[in-house]
C-alpha cells in the first residue's frame, strides 16, 4: 500500500498527488513513469511520474479524470493509501547536450512536459515553453513553467487568456523569427504530438514526444503498447515511452488508443451515477 | 495384485458443450476410490524409469504405494520432498513426454495416471490436511529470487527448506507469474496457485510485490543489501509477432495480453473494471499450449468461431495432446497448414479478415520437423474481429540490460552453466523461461530446483 502525503487540485479535472514510495523516488528519472491499481477490482494505469523527492521518498504525479479508474483515484485522499503503485518504469528521457530546446505541453501533457523543462533548465539549456489549454480555467503549472523557462507561451484554442491558437501556431512563429531550436519536445494528446512533428518535419527539427499507450504490466511482458516507430514495432515500455516523433505511426496509435473507447466509456458513466448515488444517500 | 486394465481410470470431466461456456476447471478429478483404483494400476518398478522422466525427480512408485494403502497424507508428504507445487504440477505438465512416457503399463496399453494421481492427492491434502508449517531452523544466509513465476518458487521453497532467509521479488501485484497471468482458470483455478503459494509463506517465504527488479532495485543493489545469492526466474518477456502487415489494428493481441486480461485481470468477471474485446470470431496464431489456452479461452468468452491457425500439421504442434483434444472438443476449428500472411482492417481500424496462405510439409528443418513450404498463389481471408498471436515469447529485457556482467545468447536467453545454472556473474543463478526461452512449467521447475541446490553449495562454501 502507498501512502497519499499530499492531494492538490490543480483545476476542475487535473489533480496532483504526492505519494510516499521511498524505492521508486530514489531510481526516478524525467520522462519514466509508474503504473497504478487502485483497488482489487481495478485496472492498472500507466502515468508519467511528475516530479520526485529522493530524500523524503515521494513520487508526485498528475492526474486528469477522464474515466473509471481516474474517478476512482480521486476519491481517495490524503492519508488513504494506492493498493499497488509499480514503478520508475519506461526509460529516463535523454536530454544531455542540447543548447536550444522548445518543451510543448497540451493540456495535462503540461504535468510531464514541466519536470523535461525543469531538467533542462538545470542542465543550463535555453528552454522555451509552450504550452496549450482548451480554455483559461484549464490552465495550470503557470507559474512553474515560467520559473523554469526563459519564454512561456500559453495558448488557448478559445482565445479566453487573451492569446487564441494552438501550440503549433506559437511554435512556428518562434522557428520563423529565428529561435534556433536543436530539439523539440512535444507532450500532451495524441493529435498534438502529429501536429507538432508534422510542423518540425517541415524545419527538421529533432522531436521527441511521450508515449502513453494502453498498457497492462508495463515491464515488456504484454506487448499491449506497441506502436509502430520507423516500420518496426516498438514496446513503449521497455523502448519508450519517448520516441522521435518524425518515426512514429501517429494515425495507428490514434486508433489502438481508441480501442476501448466505448467499454470505457460506460464504464465511467455507471460509476459516475454511483457516486451520485452515494453522494444523495449519504 | 495390480489392476491390469490397461486404459487409464477415466477422469470425470465436464461436458464440452456446458464448459466451452464457463471458466470453471475442466478435469473435474478423481474420487477416493478412482485414485486408488487408478493407483493400482502401478506395478511399483525397481528401476523406477517414470521418476528418471521427472524434471523435479517426483518418488512417482513411493507416493502411487502410499495411495494404494490409502494413505493420501503419506502420499502428499512424499511429493513435497521434491515438488513444492504438486497441485500445479499435477494439472499442467506435459506428463505424456515425462513420467508417463517412461511408465512401463505404457508399452502395452495407456500408462498410469501420474498426473491424475498427483493431482489427486494435492488436492486431497489442501482439502484435509494440514499444512505444517515446519519452521527450519535459520542458517542466517540470505538469497533474493526475482519473479515468483514457477522457477522462483521453487527455488524459493528448497532454499527456505534448508533454513536460507528467501525473499521473492514480484514485478506484478500478484506473485504466482504464468501461473496467474497466462494458464487460464479452466486448466489451473487461481485458487489452488495461491494456496500453493501460502504454503511456501507459511515455510518463511517472504514475497514482495510491485517491485521491478532492473528498475527500482538493481541486482547489485540487492547484494548491498544483504543477499549473498540472487536467482533470476524473470520468465518469459516481450510478445513476439510476425511482422506481418495489420499487427497493429485494433483487435490484434498477443496471447500474452490476451491471457493476462482475462486470468490476472479478470476481464470476465462483471466486479473487474479490466476492458476485453469479446469476438464474434477469433484466429488464434500458433500451435503450443498458450494458443490452445487463448483459443478456448476466446470461446468462453463468447466467440463463435474460434479458429486455430497453424503453418504446420497436427502431428507437429508443440501443444499436449489433451490440450488439443480437449479444444476440438470444445468446438475450436483447426485451419492447419496455413500460414497468415496478412491482417486486414476495416475503416476504423479494426480487424476485418486474416489472410493465410497454403503450406505444404518439405524436407525435415533443423528441429527435426518437415519445414512448411508455402503454395504459391493460394491465399484466403478468414473473416475474422480478433487475432490473437500465440507465436512465443523473448525473454525479459529488464534486468540483462541493467546488470553488469550477466551474459545473454543472441535471443536474449541468460546464459547458465547447464548442471549448475550459474550465471556468468558471480553469485547469480537463472532458470527458467529468461534462461530457456519460451517452454513449460515443469522445466521451469526442475531449473529453480537445480539453482537452489547449487547457491545453497556456492553460499556453504564461501
Amino acid at each position: 500500500m502507498f501512502k497519499i502525503i499530499e492531494k492538490r487540485k490543480l483545476n476542475d479535472s487535473m489533480t496532483k498527488m504526492v505519494v510516499d514510495a521511498p524505492f521508486i523516488a530514489k531510481k526516478a528519472n524525467a520522462g519514466q513513469f509508474i503504473i497504478l491499481r487502485v483497488n482489487e477490482f481495478g485496472e492498472r494505469i500507466p502515468l508519467t511520474i511528475a516530479d520526485y523527492d529522493r530524500e523524503k521518498g515521494t513520487v508526485s504525479i498528475i492526474y486528469q479524470i477522464v474515466g473509471k479508474t481516474t474517478m476512482a483515484l480521486d476519491q481517495l485522499n490524503e492519508g488513504d493509501a494506492i493498493l499497488d503503485f509499480i514503478g520508475p518504469l519506461g526509460k529516463a528521457s535523454e536530454l544531455e547536450g542540447y543548447k536550444k530546446v522548445a518543451v510543448i505541453g497540451g493540456g495535462a501533457g503540461c504535468a510531464i512536459a514541466y519536470p523535461q523543462a525543469k531538467a533542462l533548465h538545470q542542465m543550463g539549456a535555453k528552454v522555451d515553453v509552450i504550452a496549450g489549454f482548451r480554455n483559461k480555467d484549464l490552465i495550470i503549472l503557470e507559474e512553474e513553467m515560467g520559473a523554469v523557462s526563459d519564454h512561456l507561451v500559453i495558448t488557448t484554442d478559445d482565445g479566453s487568456n487573451g492569446n487564441k491558437g494552438f501550440v503549433t501556431d506559437a511554435l512556428r512563429k518562434n522557428i520563423e523569427d529565428g529561435a534556433g531550436y536543436d530539439l523539440v519536445i512535444a507532450i500532451g494528446p495524441l493529435v498534438m504530438m502529429r501536429a507538432v512533428c508534422n510542423l518540425t518535419k517541415e524545419f527538421g527539427i529533432k522531436t521527441i514526444i511521450s508515449m502513453n499507450p494502453i498498457m497492462i504490466d508495463g515491464t515488456g511482458m504484454c506487448g499491449g503498447c506497441r506502436l509502430t516507430v520507423g516500420g518496426k514495432t516498438k514496446f513503449a515500455c521497455v523502448d519508450g515511452p519517448d520516441f522521435d516523433g518524425h518515426e512514429v505511426d501517429f494515425d495507428e496509435a490514434i486508433k489502438r488508443t481508441r480501442t476501448y473507447f466505448d467499454l470505457e466509456r460506460e464504464s465511467a458513466r455507471e460509476y459516475n451515477c454511483r457516486l451520485m448515488e452515494g453522494a444523495k444517500n449519504a | 495384485m495390480p489392476n491390469m486394465t490397461p486404459k487409464k481410470t477415466p477422469m470425470p470431466e465436464q461436458d464440452p458443450n456446458v464448459r466451452n461456456k464457463n471458466f470453471e476447471e475442466v478435469a473435474l478429478g478423481y474420487t477416493e476410490e478412482m485414485a486408488i483404483e487408478e493407483a493400482q494400476r502401478c506395478l511399483n518398478c525397481k528401476n523406477k524409469p517414470c521418476v528418471n522422466g521427472c524434471p523435479v525427480g517426483v518418488r512417482i512408485p513411493e507416493f502411487i504405494q502410499k495411495v494404494t494403502q490409502h494413505d493420501f497424507a503419506g502420499a502428499y508428504q512424499t511429493i513435497k520432498m521434491t515438488n513444492s507445487l504438486p497441485a500445479v504440477c499435477g494439472r499442467v505438465c506435459p506428463q505424456e513426454t515425462q513420467c508417463e512416457h517412461n511408465c512401463v503399463r505404457g508399452i502395452k496399453g495407456e500408462p498410469v495416471g501420474i498426473g491424475r494421481l498427483e493431482r489427486f492427492v494435492a488436492d486431497w491434502y489442501m482439502k484435509n490436511g494440514e499444512e505444517k508449517a515446519e519452521k527450519v531452523q535459520p542458517n542466517g544466509h540470505k538469497v533474493a529470487i526475482v519473479g515468483a513465476g514457477p522457477a522462483g518458487l521453487t527455488c524459493a521453497g528448497d532454499l527456505a527448506a534448508l533454513g536460507y532467509s528467501v525473499t521473492i521479488f514480484e514485478a506484478l501485484h500478484t506473485a504466482g507469474g504464468v501461473l496467474m497471468y497466462g494458464i487460464p482458470q479452466f486448466r489451473l483455478p487461481k485458487e489452488i496457485v495461491q494456496k500453493e503459494i501460502a504454503s511456501l509463506e507459511a515455510k518463511g517465504v517472504e514475497i514482495k510485490t510491485d517491485m521491478v527488479i532492473g528498475k527500482v532495485l538493481s541486482v547489485d543493489e540487492l547484494f548491498e543489501m544483504g543477499y549473498e545469492a540472487v536467482f533470476i526466474g524473470t520468465g518469459a518477456g516481450l510478445p513476439n509477432f510476425m511482422n506481418i502487415p495489420g499487427e497493429g489494428l485494433v483487435g490484434t493481441y498477443s496471447a500474452n495480453e490476451f491471457l493476462t486480461r482475462v486470468n490476472l485481470m479478470k476481464a470476465y468477471l462483471d466486479e473487474y473494471d479490466t476492458p476485453i474485446i469479446r469476438p464474434k470470431n477469433v484466429a488464434v496464431v500458433g500451435g503450443g499450449n498458450v494458443a490452445m489456452d487463448a483459443a478456448r479461452t476466446a470461446k468462453r468468452l463468447g466467440a463463435e468461431n474460434v479458429y486455430i491457425v497453424y503453418r504446420r500439421a497436427e502431428e507437429q504442434m508443440p501443444a499436449r495432446k489433451e490440450e488439443i483434444h480437449h479444444a476440438k472438443e470444445e468446438g475450436i476449428i483447426f485451419s492447419l497448414l496455413h500460414n497468415p500472411v496478412a491482417i486486414h482492417g476495416d475503416e476504423n481500424g479494426r480487424v476485418r479478415a486474416i489472410e493465410c496462405v497454403e503450406m505444404e510439409l518439405g524436407e525435415p528443418d533443423a528441429s527435426g520437423r518437415r519445414k512448411p513450404v508455402e503454395k504459391k498463389g493460394s491465399n484466403f481471408e478468414i473473416p475474422v474481429d480478433c487475432v490473437v498471436m500465440a507465436i512465443g515469447n523473448s525473454p525479459n529485457p529488464l534486468i540483462r540490460s541493467t546488470t553488469e556482467g550477466l551474459e545473454a545468447n543472441s535471443h536474449g536467453c541468460i546464459i547458465v552453466n547447464d548442471e549448475t545454472m550459474a550465471t556468468t556473474r558471480k553469485g547469480v543463478y537463472a532458470a527458467g523461461d529468461a534462461v530457456s526461452g519460451a517452454a513449460t512449467v515443469i522445466l521451469a521447475m526442475g531449473g529453480g530446483k537445480e539453482a537452489a541446490r547449487s547457491i545453497d553449495e556456492y553460499i556453504q562454501s564461501k
